[in-house]
C-alpha cells in the first residue's frame, strides 16, 4: 500500500487573478503503516496537500500513484480509494446531518454498499472505539459540544475502515483530556490494524511523541521529512518559519550548554527525562571517585 | 463546478471602470437593462453590442472569467429559447404538432430572447466584476437616500444588499468544503437518476443551512459587539464624490441610450 507522489504542482482558481499556487513540486513516497506527522506553519498547503491523496482535488501537474495505479487514469476507481484512503477534514463536524449521530456514522459504510447489519456493526464499533457514550447514540448531532461533535466525525469515517487514515488537525479546540484520549485512539489503531496514519497536526509535542516521521511543509513545498530526531535538530531554521521544536529540545540545549552531557536528540519527555537522569547519575559517580 | 458562479464576486484589477464612482455604475447599469429591452432591430443590437465589448474590453478582466457565469445558467437559456421558440404565434408557420409550432416570429423571439438573458448577464456581472459590495452598497445608499423621506429604511436595505452580496462566495466556498468532505464518505453527487440525484443533495444542504445560520448569528453577534445600530448618524470613512472621469462617463451613458433609441425608430427591423 504505497502512495507515491510525483513533481505534484496545485494552484488554486487556476486562470483567474486569484491564482494561488499551493503546492510546489512535491515529491513524496508513503509507505505501508508508516505513522506520519505533517507541520507547516498556516497556509503552507498541509490540507491541500492530503486533499491529494484521496483524489478530491487534481493536480495541476504531476502523477500520485496508488499501489502502483495512476490515480488520474480514465479507468481508476476513485471510489474505491476514496474508501481505502479515508480523511477527516478539519473542522469535520461541519459535515454532520443526518437526524441521529448513529445514522450519520452510517453514511460512510452504507457508501460503500454493504449490507445493513454490517453497516450498523461498523457504526457501533466506531462510535466505540472513539470513546463516545452511548447514551447519546440516538440524539441529534447538532445538539452536541464541539468536541464531541469531533468524535462523531472521527467515528464516520473510521466506520468506513480505511488502510490508510488522514487527520487533519484533528484535536484542534479539544481540551488536553479529549486530545490525548483522540491521539492515543489514534495511535492504538495505527499498531493494532496496522494502517498508515497521516496527522496534521500544530502541536509539535504530539507530532513528537506520535509520529515515526514528519513531513515539514513551508510555502507549498517540502522543506524536510526526516524522523523526529533529524527534523528537531534544526530547530534554528524551523523557527525562522514560525514553527519550532518542543519544549524538551530547547530544555536539552540549554542544559548541555550549562554543561550537563545530556542527548540533545530527546524530543519527548520520557526521553529527556532518562537522559538527564543518566547524565546526573554519571555526574555522581564521577564525583564520588 | 460550484465555483463557476462569478455574480456577485469582485475581480480586482487597475482599470478606468474600476475606479468610476459605484453611482454611475449603477446608473449606467439601468440604462443598459432599459436598453437591452427597448432595443429594437438589428442596428440597435449592433450598438449595445459594441458598448458592451467596449467595457469589458476597458474594465481588463478577462473575458473568460466573465462566460464562466454564463455557465451557471445554461439550462435556464435553453429552457426560455425553447419555450419561445415552439410557443410563439406567428406569419409563416415552419412546423406544427398540436399546439406547438415554429414560426418565424418564435425564432426571432427565442433567438432576441436569448441574447438579451446572456447580455443581461454579462452586462451586470460586469458591475459586480468591477465594484466592491461596499462600494456597490454605498452608492445604493447614496443614490436612494431621497427615499428616506417616505419611511423606506433605505440604510438597513442596502446593508442587508451588501451582506448577502458578501456570503455568496463564502457560501460556495463553504459548499465546496462540505462536498469534498462528503465525498470522502463516498457521497456520490454525480451519478444515478433525478430523484436519486435530489436525494444526494441532502448531505450537502443540511449542513449548509446550519452553517449559514450559524454565520448569520455570529455575524449579527459582532455586528452589535461594535455597537451596530443602524445607519442613524453614522459617517463614512469614504465619502462619494464625483469626479472628471464620472461626469463623462454619464454623459457617455445618456448619448448610449439616445442613440439605442434613435435606432430602434429608424430601424425596427427584425422585430422581437
Ligand atoms: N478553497 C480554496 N480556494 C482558494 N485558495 C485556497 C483554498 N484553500 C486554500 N487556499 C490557499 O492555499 C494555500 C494553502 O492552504 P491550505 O489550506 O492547504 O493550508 P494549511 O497548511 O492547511 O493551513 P492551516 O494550518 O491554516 O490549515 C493558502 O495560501 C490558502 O490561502
Ligand atoms: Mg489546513
Amino acid at each position: 500500500m504505497s502512495i507515491i507522489l510525483d513533481k505534484v504542482n496545485f494552484s488554486y482558481s487556476q486562470e483567474t487573478a486569484y491564482k494561488i499556487q499551493a503546492l510546489k513540486d512535491i515529491n513524496l513516497k508513503i509507505e505501508d503503516g508508516e505513522f506520519i506527522g505533517i507541520i507547516g506553519h498556516t497556509g503552507s498547503g498541509k490540507s491541500t496537500l492530503i486533499q491529494h491523496l484521496n483524489g478530491l482535488v487534481k493536480a495541476t501537474s504531476g502523477g500520485i500513484y496508488f499501489n502502483g495505479q495512476d490515480i488520474y487514469d480514465e479507468d481508476f476507481n476513485m471510489k474505491e480509494l476514496r474508501s481505502k484512503v479515508g480523511l477527516v477534514f478539519q473542522y469535520p463536524e461541519h459535515q454532520l446531518f443526518e437526524t441521529t449521530i448513529f445514522d450519520d456514522v452510517c453514511f460512510g459504510p452504507k457508501n460503500l454498499g454493504l449490507d445493513k447489519k454490517t453497516v450498523e456493526l461498523r457504526a457501533y464499533e466506531a462510535l466505540r472505539s472513539v470513546g463516545f457514550p452511548e447514551a447519546l447514540y440516538f440524539q441529534s448531532p447538532f445538539d452536541l459540544s464541539g468536541g464531541q461533535k469531533r468524535r462523531v466525525a472521527i467515528a464516520g469515517v473510521l466506520a468506513m475502515k480505511p488502510e490508510v487514515l488522514i487527520l487533519d488537525e484533528p484535536t484542534a479546540g479539544l481540551d488536553p483530556a479529549g486530545r490525548d484520549e483522540i491521539l492515543d485512539l489514534i495511535s492504538k489503531m495505527h499498531k493494532e490494524l496496522a494502517i498508515t496514519v497521516i496527522l496534521v497536526s500544530h502541536s509539535m509535542e504530539d507530532v513528537a511523541k506520535y509520529v515515526d516521521r514528519i513531513i515539514v511543509m513551508n510555502q507549498g513545498s517540502v522543506m524536510y521529512d526526516g524522523t523526529p530526531k533529524e527534523v528537531f535538530r534544526q530547530y534554528k531554521y524551523l523557527e525562522e518559519v514560525g514553527l519550532a521544536a518542543p519544549q524538551v529540545t530547547y530544555l536539552m540545549h540549554e542544559l548541555h550548554e550549562k554543561g550537563l552531557p545530556v542527548n540533545l536528540d530527546a524530543t519527548t519527555v520520557e526521553e529527556a527525562k532518562e537522559s538527564i537522569l543518566c547524565a546526573l547519575r554519571n555526574n555522581e559517580a564521577k564525583r564520588l571517585q | 463546478m460550484i465555483r463557476d458562479i462569478t455574480i456577485g464576486q469582485f475581480y480586482p484589477a487597475d482599470s478606468v471602470i474600476h475606479k468610476l464612482d459605484p453611482r454611475v455604475k449603477l446608473f449606467a447599469t439601468m440604462i443598459y437593462i432599459i436598453a437591452l429591452f427597448v432595443f429594437k432591430g438589428i442596428l440597435g443590437l449592433g450598438i449595445i453590442t459594441l458598448f458592451l465589448a467596449g467595457i469589458i474590453r476597458m474594465s481588463k478582466v478577462p473575458f473568460k472569467f466573465m462566460t464562466k457565469g454564463l455557465k451557471a445558467i445554461v439550462l435556464l437559456l435553453i429552457i426560455t429559447s425553447v419555450f419561445n421558440l415552439l410557443a410563439t404565434p406567428g406569419d409563416i408557420v415552419f412546423w406544427k404538432w398540436g399546439s406547438l409550432q415554429i414560426t418565424d416570429k418564435g425564432i426571432i423571439n427565442s433567438v432576441l430572447m436569448t441574447i438579451r438573458l446572456v447580455y443581461l448577464i454579462l452586462g451586470t456581472s460586469l458591475m459586480t466584476l468591477t465594484t466592491t459590495p461596499n462600494q456597490l452598497t454605498d452608492g445604493l445608499e447614496t443614490a436612494l437616500k431621497p427615499l428616506n423621506k417616505i419611511n423606506v429604511p433605505v440604510h438597513s436595505i442596502a446593508m442587508m444588499m451588501s451582506i448577502a452580496l458578501r456570503f455568496i462566495p463564502i457560501l460556495i466556498e463553504e459548499t465546496d468544503k462540505i462536498m469534498k468532505a462528503q465525498m470522502a464518505r463516498g457521497a456520490d453527487f454525480e451519478s444515478g437518476n433525478l430523484i436519486q440525484k435530489a436525494k444526494s443533495m441532502v448531505p450537502l444542504l443540511v449542513p449548509l443551512f446550519v452553517s449559514a445560520f450559524r454565520r448569520a448569528e455570529d455575524l449579527a453577534m459582532a455586528m452589535e459587539a461594535r455597537c451596530y445600530n443602524g445607519g442613524e448618524g453614522r459617517t463614512k470613512m469614504k465619502p462619494l464624490k464625483y469626479g472628471k472621469c464620472d461626469y463623462i462617463s454619464y454623459g457617455v451613458v445618456v448619448g448610449f441610450l439616445v442613440l439605442v433609441i434613435v435606432a430602434a425608430v429608424l430601424l425596427p427591423f427584425p422585430q422581437g
